[in-house]
């Protein structure tokens, strides 16, 4: 039977990438939709009326939503390339963390790199607290995943790629070798993976979107 | 002294902390409930969730698991001999996983905004959460498929997900004089809380709506007298 799955994302997000990385992953063909966030598409809000939001994945007519909702859905659905371990305590941490990178991480990571002078200090001490997490739950694996990348690897993209572009946009230094050297390697080791690298935006567009939309970058520090 | 290899670090009122009992419930797992004393946390806790600090934490053997939706989906997955929590199909897994993130992301939000809010905002805050019942309630009628639950025949994620929060609507209702859940406007969500409710799972761990109303009022007193924050 032919499979329809589209993809609607944007460019630029770590979340529809996220997806799009989970299905290079198991080596599944897709329609990928471009989606101007701006203007979105009735597709996309007929698809995801509850947020109107990417990423939606649409799989034989049938939407889901929420990137990691989708990730989950992805693995049990083609099950080749696993993303997910079978052992339950296992699949708890890796959702635990993932859940941490969404609801703490992101926001700390902004406010770090692109929060006011008076509150800088106190931002990038709170996301360097929050990253020491990950460093240690990183261990000496190569992978979140272990040997190979899952989930959360997966979930943690936006540390392995676009957390360096925030810094080299906005011209903050939080990710450092010398405090972080697990989560540097490992970002090393994650967008070297070809169905990540594949999936990767631009660096220099990505820098230059992230100059304009948050207006960094022109000020001297 | 009875030794349990299941336990559950948690406080009554929290619908959190109910989530896991209730899942342990349907399992019917045996577990100690370890009451963290309110205002304050213990060592227990701080140590088996250095990360959040928060309850509800489940400790099986000697492993935490925390994040009340992901202890759910745990005990689902080792205690497969119980009644499945969770849908075999992943397209159903899918949306009770989505409806259940919207729970606790934009209607928890809603709710817990409504609470606190004064004048013009309590309005807006007001609509949020008929909205979100509204969307529920159109949720409801997709997944139950005319069946008693969310998760058809019996209570599953999503049931689990938003009957946690029964109680505090009640006492929303109560202290904001509305009624959220109406046989007008959310017929389908009116019978389905009765259910959810009088479920055997879920009986013996749904507070009062009197004694959460206490405690509402202990809540809304600390905050009005909470000191200025620093500068």
């Amino acid at each position: 039977m032919a499979e329809e799955v589209l993809v609607f994302g944007a460019w630029g997000s770590p979340f529809s990438r996220r997806v799009e990385m989970a299905l290079k992953l198991k080596g599944i063909e897709y329609k990928y939709i471009e989606e101007d966030i701006t203007n979105k598409s009735p597709s996309l809000l007929k698809y995801n009326p509850v947020h109107k939001k990417i990423p939606v994945l649409v799989h034989n007519g049938k939407p889901v939503a929420e990137s990691l909702v989708i990730l989950e859905y992805i693995d049990e659905t083609w099950k080749d390339s696993p993303i997910l371990s079978k052992d339950p305590y296992e699949r708890a941490n890796a959702r635990f963390w993932a859940k941490f990178i969404d609801e703490k991480c992101l926001s700390a990571i902004f406010k770090a790199c692109l929060g006011e002078d008076k509150e800088h200090e106190k931002a990038l001490e709170e996301a360097s607290e929050l990253l020491q997490f990950l460093e240690n739950e990183l261990k000496e694996k190569r992978y979140f995943g272990g040997e190979t990348v899952g989930l959360l690897d997966i979930a943690a993209n936006i540390i392995g790629y676009w957390l360096g572009v925030l810094e080299e946009a906005s011209g903050a230094e939080l990710l450092t070798r010398e405090k972080f050297p697990k989560l540097c390697n490992w970002a090393n080791e994650f967008v070297s993976v070809s169905a990540i690298k594949e999936n990767l935006p631009p660096r220099e567009k990505l820098i230059a979107y992230m100059r304009n939309r948050f207006g960094v970058g022109t000020t001297s520090k | 002294m009875a030794k349990n290899d299941v336990k559950v670090l948690g406080a009554w009122p929290s619908p959190y902390v109910m989530r896991p009992r209730i899942a342990l419930n349907i399992k019917s797992v045996n577990y100690d409930f370890l009451e963290e004393t309110f205002g304050s946390k213990s060592e227990l806790l701080l140590q088996s969730n250095p990360v959040h600090k928060k309850v509800p934490v489940l400790i099986h053997g000697d492993k935490p698991i925390c994040e009340s939706m992901i202890i759910v989906e745990y005990i689902d997955e080792v205690w497969t001999s119980g009644p499945s929590i969770l849908p075999s199909d992943p397209y159903d897994r899918a949306i009770q996983r989505f409806w259940a993130a919207y729970v606790d992301e934009k209607f928890f939000a809603a709710m817990k905004g409504l609470r606190s809010a004064q004048g013009e905002e309590r309005k807006a805050f007001l609509d949020q959460v008929t909205e979100g019942l509204a969307l529920l309630e159109e949720a409801f009628g997709k997944c139950s498929k005319g069946k008693a639950f969310f998760g058809g025949d019996r209570i599953g994620l999503l049931d689990i997900a938003f009957g946690s929060f029964l109680g505090w609507l009640k006492v929303t209702e109560k202290v904001n004089g509305v009624k959220l859940l109406d046989e007008a406007k959310t017929p389908g969500l009116v019978k389905w809380a009765e259910r959810f409710c009088a479920d055997a799972a879920v009986k013996s761990v749904m507070p009062e709506t009197e004694k959460l109303l206490e405690v509402s009022k202990v809540l809304a007193a600390k905050m009005k007298g909470a000191p200025p924050p620093k500068n």
